[in-house]
């Protein structure tokens, strides 16, 4: 690439501050969608809380450290959500031609794709997981090594579900019929962060681990955050891996999106 | 309901036939069901550990409640969709202008191709994970034939409650245009109401009371009670009953809903 | 040194370019789809000099599209080189994207909800066009293209013409070397179409733009190409002139004569009798020859109240040609 990433990232706010300004012709609309994404996300957590007026814990966790689970994999997935928006569309984006009009501008096409339709909005899941996340930290025993890795952590998280959302919807551009496939991983990831990963056998808490490495978007930095040793008996160093985890899922949902792209060009839809 | 037996069973096998085509997109849904079939059951074996009779279920109901809501899930098109989704896009196109005309009722057809559909997805996305969960975690089964019976029919007028409030937030868009954005609205209370994110029966105080009123109960808790053999005698006739009751009533605000926007597409030309 | 011998090397150059397509058909008789592979361009070799207004017409499924999708890199050959502006469009996508200028006829390329200025505006961050140049060029087709009072209308509520329009300018403000126009005038009215026409010769004039026009609009094609390349079953079957065209298809251009009186019919040398309808007669003659001759050929030896000439229909002439290939 010729161009660096600070450029693309500038190109990126470019079109997104286009639809910003698009959507702010419709104030009260735009507000009313905005409480409705803050709510609809919020009702994940109301479950959570259901379920603690039967608890007392949940596999050993308190209300507030599942709070500080949900809440952190929520602030990232809400991040990660608002920056790479249409992309999970892409299907449609190539059977309405609009992806071969995007091949025509002078804007690397992941780019274009993620700031397509780039809506505020989504700052209802941002705002609704904020406030969830700021309550569980109040009862953290805050340590400068403990405030670094809460920011690795929500950094990080933000490139895991980055590279899974882009990574999966990339399957788009082999089939049309089987893309609720990826809705297991992509969703499913999601959903599994919600809890205490003890609740699921050894074999699935080492795929999440490896395989789909959500395991680092919340749940090894919180064990650190909490002051808990692993009950799982994985090593402490994961811990405080989360960026490796990020950068690694980036980098395999880049080439994967080179090879989609590749595969496209030399199919034809 | 205007029009014939003939015809509707008619339409509702074209609408099957239709759905049957998507045969790569059926098994990659049972394959996702699948896996959150497999976390929310983790879920729910964690909390039934610690809480054995949470909600008056033990750890197998609870098990078993899952499975059966991913079963539902697409049978009764929770997140929307199904014919409904036809009648928003004539809606928009302005096609729909014809239909009012025919000698058909719309509810009818509609709800006929919405039954073929379910039909469908319930042979496939319905069984498959029923079939996934009793091999993975070994759920409960309707504990005698009268309760399957009693599922059966369950189901049936779930299908028809979904399609009602389906139908509904479709005929929205004789004045929005769009349904969008009802319908992911209308899908978010769909999953939390109807009991999918978490069985109502744990819901406290005046919520659960709330939740167990509204006509999304009628979606994955009834019916899933039906199965677990929680409803018996009186009980069970209520609880159809329940649904039977939200089915009519729902059904002619279809229908009200419709007489208005046929007043309204008359009056402005559609 | 290039195929037509100028001296400027060719701004694109195509040489035996090739592009197949695995297709899966229903086969009679059989459960699962038949896999094919379709040959939807092949053999095709071409060059453009910058400058030239060059029309590329078929029939639908002769590969016009495939051709203009492996010119703009949104599509890799699978045989044959393709080079525009010396740069492999596949791979050089971003980079010859400054350079070329794409009209979809169907779809918009604006933004919908959003007023044509900041569709404009946009374009100028994305080509990165410096300021001055930007404000020359908007100004300039704002005046030609007449859009002025549309700069702050949203997308969605501009009628065809003037969303077409816009779309054409959005493809010109970063002063592309080639602009590709694909069904450019579709929908459009007579009056909006002459218009666009006369736009179009204004900019090769004042720019040398290089045009390369898909159309099923053979009046486009008369308006503006000297040059015509028509694309027949995935290869080229014409490549030249317009007039050549038409001696090529073996087109006739034909004399309408009205009598004084009925009579049988015309002999005349170099002319046939087509038709005859009471007194009107139609006579047909080969389109390279001059009507002169003919006319007063027949003025010569019959009565005549009136006279006129048709143009050959260009629409027999590609009948013509893709008969003869097909």
């Amino acid at each position: 690439m010729a161009d660096t990433a600070a450029v693309h990232l500038r190109s990126y706010l470019q079109i997104a501050s286009l639809w910003i300004r698009a959507a702010w012709q419709y104030p009260t609309s735009f507000v009313l969608l905005a409480a409705g994404n803050g709510l609809i996300t919020g009702l994940d957590f109301v479950g959570l809380w259901i379920m603690f007026v039967h608890l007392d814990d949940l596999a050993g966790f308190e209300l507030h450290e599942v709070a500080l689970l949900y809440g952190s994999a929520s602030l990232a997935l809400a991040v990660a959500d608002t920056a790479i928006g249409s992309v999970e569309r892409i299907g449609a984006y190539i059977r309405t031609g609009r992806l071969d009009q995007m091949m025509t501008k002078p804007v690397p096409l992941l780019v274009q794709v993620c700031a397509d339709q780039f809506t505020l909005r989504r700052l209802g899941r941002l705002t609704q997981a904020s406030l969830v996340f700021g309550w569980a930290c109040t009862f953290v025993d805050w340590t400068p090594l403990r405030v670094l890795v809460a920011v690795s952590m929500l950094v990080s998280g933000g490139l895991v579900f980055f590279g899974l959302f882009v990574g999966f919807s990339c399957i788009q551009f082999w089939t049309t019929d089987s893309t609720e496939f990826a809705n297991a991983f992509t969703y499913g990831g999601a959903t599994v962060t919600q809890y205490p990963l003890t609740i699921f056998p050894r074999e699935v808490l080492v795929g999440l681990t490896f395989v789909i490495p959500v395991a680092f978007v919340n749940w090894y930095p919180c064990l650190y955050l909490l002051g808990r040793s692993d009950p799982a008996g994985m090593p402490e160093a994961l811990q405080f891996a989360s960026p490796v985890a990020g950068v690694l899922t980036m980098a395999a949902a880049l080439l994967v999106w080179r090879s989609g792209v590749r595969h496209y060009t030399s199919t034809g839809s | 309901m205007r029009g014939g037996p003939v015809l509707h069973a008619a339409v509702a096998t074209r609408s099957f036939r239709r759905y049957s085509t998507y045969r790569a997109a059926t098994l990659a849904g049972i394959f996702t069901n699948s896996v959150f079939g497999i976390i929310y059951s983790y879920a729910y074996l964690a909390l039934w550990k610690d809480n054995p009779t949470a909600g008056g279920y033990d750890a197998q109901d609870a098990v078993t409640y899952v499975w059966l809501g991913q079963a539902l899930l697409m049978t009764i098109a929770l997140w929307g969709g199904g014919s409904t989704d036809d009648l928003a896009e004539r809606v928009r196109t302005g096609d729909v202008a014809i239909d009012l005309h025919r000698p058909v009722g719309l509810v009818g057809w509609y709800l006929a191709s919405d039954l073929g559909r379910a039909a469908y997805h319930l042979l496939t996305r319905g069984l498959g994970p029923t079939v996934i969960g009793y091999v993975l975690f070994d759920i409960a089964l309707p504990p005698s034939p009268l309760t399957a019976l009693a599922f059966a029919v369950s189901l049936v007028l779930a299908v028809v409650v979904s399609f009602a409030i389906r139908f509904l937030v479709a005929s929205t868009a004789f004045w929005l245009l769009d349904q969008s954005g009802v319908k992911v609205m209308s899908g978010a209370f769909a999953i939390f109401f109807s009991g999918m994110m978490l069985p109502l029966v744990l819901f406290p105080g005046w919520l659960g009371a709330l939740a167990q009123a509204l006509p999304w109960a009628s979606y994955v808790q009834v019916p899933a009670d039906v199965w677990l053999g929680k409803h018996t005698g009186g009980d069970l006739v209520a609880a159809l009953g329940f649904q039977v009751m939200w089915a009519v009533v729902l059904l002619a605000a279809c229908q009200g809903a419709l007489h208005l926007a046929t007043r309204k597409v008359v009056v402005q030309g559609g | 040194m290039s195929v037509t011998g100028s001296v400027d090397p060719p701004l694109i150059d195509v040489r035996d370019l090739e592009r197949t397509f695995d297709v899966r058909r229903r086969v009679e008789g059989r459960r699962r789809k038949a896999r094919e592979t379709v040959l939807a361009v092949h053999d095709l070799s071409f060059s453009v000099t910058a400058g030239e207004m060059v029309g590329y017409i078929g029939p639908n499924g002769a590969g016009k599209s495939t051709t203009i999708k492996m010119l703009t890199g949104i599509l890799v050959p699978t045989g044959g080189q393709v080079r525009v502006a010396g740069l492999d469009p596949s791979r050089d996508r971003v980079a010859l994207a400054r350079r070329i200028g794409v009209v979809f006829g169907q779809r918009t390329t604006l933004w919908w909800d959003l007023p044509l200025r900041d569709s404009f505006d946009l374009l100028q961050k994305m080509y990165r066009i410096p300021p001055e140049r930007y404000r020359a060029n908007l100004d300039r087709f704002v005046d030609l293209l007449d859009l002025g009072g549309q700069l702050d209308t949203p997308v969605r509520q501009l009628s065809l013409g003037q969303r077409m329009r816009g779309d054409i300018t959005a493809a010109l403000l970063h002063d592309p070397e080639v602009l590709y126009l694909d069904e450019p005038t579709i929908g459009l009215d007579v009056v909006s179409k002459g218009r666009l026409r006369e736009f179009l010769r204004a900019l090769n004039e004042e720019r040398s733009t290089t045009l390369i026009l898909t159309t099923h609009d053979l009046q486009d094609i008369e308006a503006l190409c000297d040059r015509v390349i028509v694309i027949d079953h995935g290869t080229s079957v014409y490549d030249g002139t317009l007039a050549g065209l038409h001696a090529e298809g073996g087109s006739s251009r034909t004399l309408v004569v009205d009598l004084v009186d009925e009579a049988p019919p015309i002999a005349v040398p170099g002319a046939t009798v087509r038709r005859v309808d009471g007194p009107r007669q139609w006579l047909s003659f080969p389109a390279e020859a001059s009507a002169a001759p003919v006319v007063a050929a027949v003025a010569a030896s019959y009565d005549v109240a009136d006279l006129s000439i048709q143009e050959p229909a260009i629409e027999d002439v590609i009948r013509e040609l893709y008969s003869r290939s097909g």
